[in-house]
Formats: C-alpha cells, structure tokens, sequence
C-alpha cells in the first residue's frame, strides 16, 4: 500500500494540490457531494487579513469600519493572540476559496476538504442559501454596489456617504424580509433597473406625502387609517421605499446594504451546521484517502492534531470557555447521526424512529438541506449528545435572587435542554424585535417602532443611539416603544424633530 | 472540479483605503494620542511607530440589543455536579452567569481600542501641527538612503549582470579539470604512436588501433561544451548605507521659573523636528542639552524637559558653556554643529550685549545653523534685539517668536530650502 502514499513531504506544491484536490474530487462524488466548481486561491497572510475585514466579501466597497476591522485584526496577529483562520471560503458561484501560503500540505488538504467539499457543498444544498442568496450573481453585485458607492463618494463627498452607510449598517439586520421569499440578485438587471427605479419611487413617495385634499373626504370624515397597513419588520426597505426626504442615490445605498445583510442573513443562522457539516467531511473525506492509502501515517497525525484543536469544546468553567464551539457541537451532531443511522441502540430507536437504520448518506443530505441551526438542533439533537457535552441549562431570572439549574442532561431534562438550546439559536429571540408601527403621515411625519418585548429582556441601552441612525435616513422625529407583556406600550427613546 | 490560481503576487493591500479611512475618521483622538506619546518620548526616539488607545466607545458601530435582564435559559456544556433544582448565587456584577461569555466577548472591546501606528503615520500626525510644506514632510520621513554596491560575484542573477571574464574563467578551469584525464591518455598514445615505425607492417595493425583511441579521445574533448550553465558568474550588488558624516545638536533652554510645562512641551517639538532634519541628513547624531537659568548646566533628557528650578536668567552662561563644550569635544573638523535656542525671553539685561558677543565672535564661526525661538505672546525684550543683530550679520542664524506649535517651522524654512536646491 505504501507506494501509493501521494506525499511524504510537509510542503507543498501547485501539483500536489491539484493532486489531492483531484483525490478529495473523486471520493467526494462518490457519496455524492453536489458541489459548485471551485477556485482555490493561494494567499499570503496579509492578504488573508484582507479577506478577514472584508467580513467575507471578496471585493467590498470602502468604509471606515472594515478599516477598523482590518486594524485590530493586524493587532491581534502581530501580538500573536490569534492565528489566522486558515481558510476563508465564499458562498459564490464557482466557489471561491483562499488558501493561505503558510499552510503546510497537510493543512492545505484539510483546508481543500473543509472548504472546498464541505462548505461548498453547503451553500449549494442548504434552503436558507438558496433562497435568500444567489451564488451565481453575488460577485457580479458586490462589484456594482462598489462602483456605485464609488460614484457616489465622488459626486457627493466620501463623509456625506460615509455617514449614510453608518445609519445603513447599524440597521443591516434589520434589513431582511425575514417570511417573503426575496427576489434574487443580478447585476446587470439591477443596474438597468436602477435609473428606472429612481424615477419611480420618487413619484411613489411623493404620492404619499401629498398634501392636497381629496375630493369627497374631509379630515374628520375619514376613518383612522393605519399607515402602513400592517407592520414592517424589514426596516430598510420601508425607509427604502418610503423616507420622504431620501434623495435617490440614497434610496439605492439603502438598497446596497439590505441586499448584503440578505446575503449574510443564511450565515447568521446555519454556523453550527455549517461548520459541522464542513468539518464532518473533511474528516470523512480524510480518512478514506488515507484507508485507501494515500496518506502516510505523518500526515494523519497532523490533521487529527489539527481537527482534535477545531473540536476542542472547553467547559464552562475553563478559562477558555467562551460559549459553545459550533464546530464542536455541529461535528458532534452529524456524526452522531450517521451513528444512529448505522449503529443505532435501544435509545435511538425510541428518540429517532425515523433515521435509526436508515441510510446515513441521505439522511445527513436531507438534513444538511432543510435545517438551520434553530430547528437542525431541536430536531436531531439526541440524548447522547447531550451527556457527551454534559449540557445544563441555567436560567437567569432577573426577579429571583439566584440562578437556577433549569434542566441537566438526564430523562428528565433532555427535551427542555433541547429546546432551549435551539432557542438559543433562533434568531428572532436572540434579536430584539422591532418594526416599524407607524407613520404618522397627515401630522408631523413621525415615525413610530414598537419592541415586542420577549422574556422581559429590555432593549440595551444603546436604542437612543441607534434613533439618531434612524433619525438620520427618516429625517423626521422617530420614536421607539417597547410593546410589554400586558399589552401596554412604553416609550423607550425618541428623537424630536 | 476545480482550479487554482496564485494570488499571492497580487497586491496585499486592499485594506489600505478602508485603514486611511479608519485613521482619517479618528484624527482627532489619534492626534491626541500623538501628542500625549509624544511626551513621554524621546526626541532621539522617532523611528518606530506608536501604539494608538481610542475609548472604544467612540468607535462603536451600535446594532439593536438586548441589555441585561428579563428572564433568559442559557446552555453551557461541562456540567460536573449540578442537578435540576439546585440554586447558585449571582456571580457578581449581575448579568448572571449566563452573561460570562457575552460579557467577556464584549468586555475586550468595551475599555480601548489600541492599535500600532506605523513610523510614516505617527510622523504625519505629528508634522500635521507643524504646518510643514509637503516637501520637507517627505524629505524628513524618509528613511536612511542606501546604495548598491559591488559585492564580489553570485553563481545566479539575471541574464544582463553575467561577467563574461568571470564566466569564461570559469569555463576554462571546468573545461581543464575534467579534460585533463583524457589529454593525459593522449598524450600517452600519441607518445606509443610516435614511437611505432611509420612503414613496419608489424606495427599497422596497433597503429590503427592507437589511431582510432586517439579519434575517440579527441571527440570526446570536442564533444565538451564550451560553456555550461553552471559556469555563468554574475555580478552581485549588495545594499550598503549611505556613508555620511556625523553631527552635533545643541539644545539650549531656559528652564526659569516662566518656563512652564506647556511651554517646554512647545519647545520639545521644535529640538525635535531639528532632530528629524539633522538624522535625515547625518548617519551619526550626538545631542547635548545645556539648561540654564542664573547658571548653565549640562544634563540629560529626562531633566532637560522635567526638572524645575526657579531663579533669574543668564543666557550668555548657557552660550559659553555650549563653546566650551563644543571646543572641547566636537572639534569642526569632523563634527558639524547645529544648535537650537528656547527661551520666553527673558535675560538679565545687561547680558544681551554679552550673548551677541558670544554669539557673533565665537559660536557663529563654529555652528552650521542656529536657531532661536522665543515662546512668548508678550512684548520682545533686550535678548531679542540682541539677536536680531546676531541674523543681520549672520545668514546661519534664524530666530522667531513663536506662540503654537504652527510657528515653529518657519525658523528652519532656509534650512530645509538649502537642502531642498
């Protein structure tokens, strides 16, 4: 078997790579893994901490907050308190990947396995990505949102736009459609459409602000009508589509910086399943090559070495702790129900009827497509999981004098603990949520948002800050009031025009 | 199922617009940064850079969150003996333990920002107060200039830099050591061929045969190459400094009473942009500082800029001593002599005459430039017009009275234009 072993060596080279790339290929197809082509791009460290502050984006537009990003990153590297993440990988179409030099080889094929075969592989299955991303448009738009945003420094002056984009990002996440199927992205399209669009919201807007009276109908004959209708939880697109004093150009950042948060809403959500399932084939993919005998046993110690370091999940009372490792808890998950799936006991028979036996291949695929993180857990999070973290649940009341231990990971407590780990994963209750109730579109314009309040969590105490934001791309007085448990609203913060 | 593609050539800094950008929007706490680092500096201290603390806060980029309270189940892994039910105390500063991850993600960010600013950063900001022309900003932030040298030769390089004699000597010596076998045959079998009779018949058969090795041998001397790659000797350049000559700066400073804290900050500023010009030009830079009030002194930075001492104030004690010194150590032969003046001032007035004396009959001959600033908003008094004799008659000697650090480069205008042409 030894003669087959493709490299003794640690460093590598542009045909080793395409070499393993080739291997990792062909076992990956045989499960099948359904992949966008790839683009492996070899980096230097600095250009990785490029990648880095981009947050992902492999060609963004300038602003002072992925400065800052880039800064503090440096920071970190030259004093050593971080390594660089080895691999940076893009949900896009082909998929690109970024290696970095210093990798040795194997690292490099573990980058190739995990990157290239996982998450890829992922971004193309998923539900969440395919619907709320387009991978074949995402670099095609980001060079149009960079040029736009270019334009509209020169034409406007870069801190005119620079504040914008401030007010924009500071409501990114507010900026998703969180039930409607969004319409995908494309480049071309969008820049036809754009001039077209400008000259039609402003006649929208203006409609709506109009001022002079309809025939028939005198102030107090009309009944009180709510505008909008219902409320708007995507924010930026109503300020999009309806802040009165927007000039276009700012209508279309608006619409730059919703569609990018739309773009990273999926990410946001699946990262214990992303990096689960693009960790657990990185370590199947490995360890077939090697059963077939094509890595030697050095390079087996050095990518268990490395994968052991990924999954480390430390407990809550190490100083290291800091919450749970996705990809430990992920990894877990997946190779746990390939387990039940292969080798299932009495347990898994009574918690999972479904998969146990079954075949594990199309199991983990249909999971892998139609989950995220919220409803991946509550569904196939198995008690023995649960034991192997030791997970306890504790819970925090602010009207009790001490914690409690809600749940440990016993009969009793599974189903609790189960809960409320997936709860800990959903978005819409680790966010404040708050939309926008309504305008005040006969009188002064204001503004009004309602926080539905979750847990009696408060909002924090940034809400006035974030006001000025809103108040910045509404340009009217904005107000926000907290919606509490007995249905009374409370003011929270406001800003008087 | 894919393909590669070699970035590392490309250009590594995308980020430097958004790291401009970060750096223009925090000027004003980045300069103010500057200033407090500047100091606790050195002024002999200005190659590295400078690490930067901004409250965190100014640069926050807010999203909505939840704050602290409320009811809230938290999942941590690790569980040693806690059972459902059991009750822990609060860890202190609230937040609950569930809080610990999310506090501590945060607390890093919460107190300061702090990140290293490069030499040509620091210096920006720092000339930025200066007022400096864009010129002398360039000519002071520039590093020690380097020449290439000849340094002997390298067995690779480009095609242009080959030594032909080098690699033609190289052949030669090749072609010798591994021909010498064969000549040496030949030589052995020409020698037998001469020695066999031309006509006998006897010998016609062994000629042929000698004839034949001899044929061999000498093909397989042609069939050597002339040159070979490894033969090829290039030329090898080697970065050298600049050689220069070395030089001597001489702060002077009044360290009465009046002088305060703001004051000698001011004057710092300008020993050091001095400093900046004259280690732009001299590879090799000594620094005496001479305070003085009634008497003059010679001490080290630290006391220079920080130690105070009150009494009236003898500039031309300061002036004698720095010829003394100068005479004593730095003979102009091979040191060049420059010397900066701070002072509000104020001078005992019958020693102004005394210190243009000093000035114009000993220092003036010895020194390269001579600059003098007075930190004062208030009236000139007897030094002042002492001085400006001294520049009628000197052309090395620059004086200003300046009241914010923008007045201080002037005082050196012809000294960066002489450099400058």
């Amino acid at each position: 078997m030894k003669r087959l072993v493709i490299s003794e060596s640690s460093d590598w080279t542009f045909p080793l790579l395409e070499r393993y790339n080739q291997e990792l290929g062909r076992i990956a197809a045989q499960y099948p893994l359904d992949i966008y082509p790839n683009q492996i791009e070899i980096i230097t460290a600095e250009q990785m901490m490029d990648a880095y502050s981009a947050v992902g984006m492999p060609l963004g537009y300038h602003h002072w907050s992925y400065g800052k990003r880039f800064v503090a990153t440096e920071q970190n590297y030259r004093r050593g308190q971080m390594g660089l993440a080895y691999e940076v990988v893009i949900n896009s179409n082909p998929c690109i990947a970024y290696l970095m030099e210093e990798n040795t080889l194997t690292m490099q094929a573990l980058v190739i396995a995990h990157a290239c075969y996982g998450h890829n592989s992922f971004f193309k299955g998923n539900y969440l990505f395919r619907t709320w991303t387009s991978a074949d448009a995402i670099i095609d738009y980001l060079l149009f949102a960079k040029n736009y945003i270019t334009e509209c420094e020169q034409r406007y002056g870069q801190e005119t736009v620079e504040l914008f984009l401030d007010s924009c990002h500071a409501l990114m996440n507010y900026g998703v459609d969180r039930y409607k199927r969004p319409a995908p992205l494309s480049a071309t399209a969008e820049r036809l459409r754009q001039q077209e669009r400008e000259a039609y919201l402003q006649t929208q807007i203006n409609d709506l602000w109009r001022t002079i009276p309809v025939q028939g109908h005198t102030a107090d004959q009309t009944p009180e009508t709510r505008f909008p209708a219902e409320p708007q939880e995507n924010i930026l697109y109503f300020i999009e589509k309806n802040a009165p004093l927007l000039e276009p150009w700012q209508r279309e950042v608006v619409r730059i910086v919703r569609k990018l948060g739309q773009y990273f809403y999926p990410q946001r959500q699946t990262q214990v399943m992303n990096e689960g399932w693009a960790t657990f084939w990185h370590y199947t993919l490995l360890n077939q090559m090697y059963d077939e005998g094509l890595l030697s046993d050095g390079f087996m110690i050095e990518f268990l070495q490395s994968h052991t370091n990924v999954i480390a999940q430390p407990d809550f009372d190490s100083p290291y702790y800091s919450g749970i490792n996705p990809y430990a808890l992920g990894f877990a998950m997946m190779s746990d129900i390939r387990r039940i799936c292969e080798h299932p006991d009495q347990e898994d028979r009574y918690w999972f009827p479904d998969i146990a036996g079954q075949d594990w291949v199309k199991v983990l695929d249909f999971a892998m497509r139609n989950f995220k993180d919220e409803s991946f857990i509550a569904q196939y999070l198995s008690p023995k999981v649960m034991r192997q973290f030791k997970l306890f649940a504790v819970l925090d009341d602010d009207q009790q004098r001490e914690l409690a231990i809600s749940a440990i990971h016993d009969e009793r407590g599974y189903r609790r603990l189960r809960q409320a780990l997936a709860d800990q994963y959903n978005l819409g209750s680790q966010e404040p949520n708050i939309q926008i109730y309504s305008v005040d579109h006969r009188g002064d314009r204001s503004l009004t948002l309602v926080h539905t309040r979750y847990n009696r969590k408060p909002l924090a105490a940034n809400a006035q800050e974030m006001l000025k934001h809103l108040y910045r791309l509404w340009g009217f007085s904005v107000r926000l009031e907290t919606l509490l448990e007995d249905g009374r609203r409370e003011p929270v913060a406001a800003i008087e025009h | 199922m894919g393909h590669f593609i070699d970035r590392r050539i490309d250009g590594k800094n995308k980020s430097a617009v958004n790291r401009q950008r970060f750096i223009k929007r925090f000027k004003a706490q980045i300069k103010r940064a500057v200033s407090d680092a500047m100091s606790e500096r050195s002024i002999r201290d200005m190659h590295s850079g400078e690490k930067i603390n901004i409250p965190a806060r100014d640069l926050s980029e807010p999203v909505f969150h939840h704050g602290s309270g409320g009811e809230r189940q938290i999942i941590h892994p690790g569980n040693k003996d806690f059972v459902e039910g059991d009750r822990l105390p609060r860890p202190r500063g609230g937040g609950g333990r569930g809080g610990e991850g999310q506090a501590s993600n945060q607390g890093q960010g919460e107190d300061e920002f702090s990140f290293q600013l490069s030499r040509e950063e620091f210096l920006e900001m720092f000339f930025e107060d200066l007022e400096l022309p864009n010129l002398v900003k360039t000519e002071l932030a520039k590093l020690t200039e380097y020449k290439w040298v000849r340094a002997g030769y390298s067995t690779d390089g480009v095609p242009s830099n080959i030594n032909v004699v080098r690699s033609l000597k190289q052949s030669l010596a090749r072609r010798q050591a591994l021909g010498a076998p064969y000549r040496a045959q030949l030589r052995e079998l020409e020698a037998r061929l001469h020695a066999l009779s031309d006509d006998s018949e006897a010998d016609a058969a062994e000629r042929e045969a000698l004839s034949a090795e001899i044929e061999r041998l000498q093909a397989r001397l042609r069939g050597m190459p002339f040159i070979d790659t490894y033969d090829l000797r290039y030329n090898n350049r080697a970065k050298q400094e600049q050689p220069s000559s070395q030089a001597v700066m001489f702060c002077l400073m009044d360290v009465s009473g009046s002088m305060n804290q703001a004051r000698k900050d001011l004057a710092k500023r300008f020993f050091i942009l001095l400093y900046l010009f004259l280690e732009r030009n001299y590879e090799h830079i000594e620094v005496v500082f001479i305070r003085h009030h009634t008497i003059a002194k010679e001490v080290d930075e630290q006391e220079f800029f920080y130690s105070r001492e009150t009494g009236d104030t003898v500039v031309s004690s300061a002036l004698e001593m720095m010829y003394d010194i100068a005479r004593e150590r730095y003979p102009t032969a091979s040191w060049n002599i420059y010397a900066a003046q701070a002072s509000d001032g104020d001078n005992w007035h019958t020693d102004s005459p005394l210190c243009q004396q000093w000035l114009t009959e000993s220092i003036m001959p010895l020194v390269r430039y001579f600059a003098y600033v007075e930190i004062t908003p208030d009236r000139h008094q007897s030094l002042w017009e002492a001085y400006e004799d001294v520049q009628a008659q000197c052309p090395q000697f620059a004086m200003r009275q300046i009241d914010g650090p923008a007045d201080i480069y002037p005082v050196f205008r012809d000294l960066f234009k002489r450099q400058a042409a």
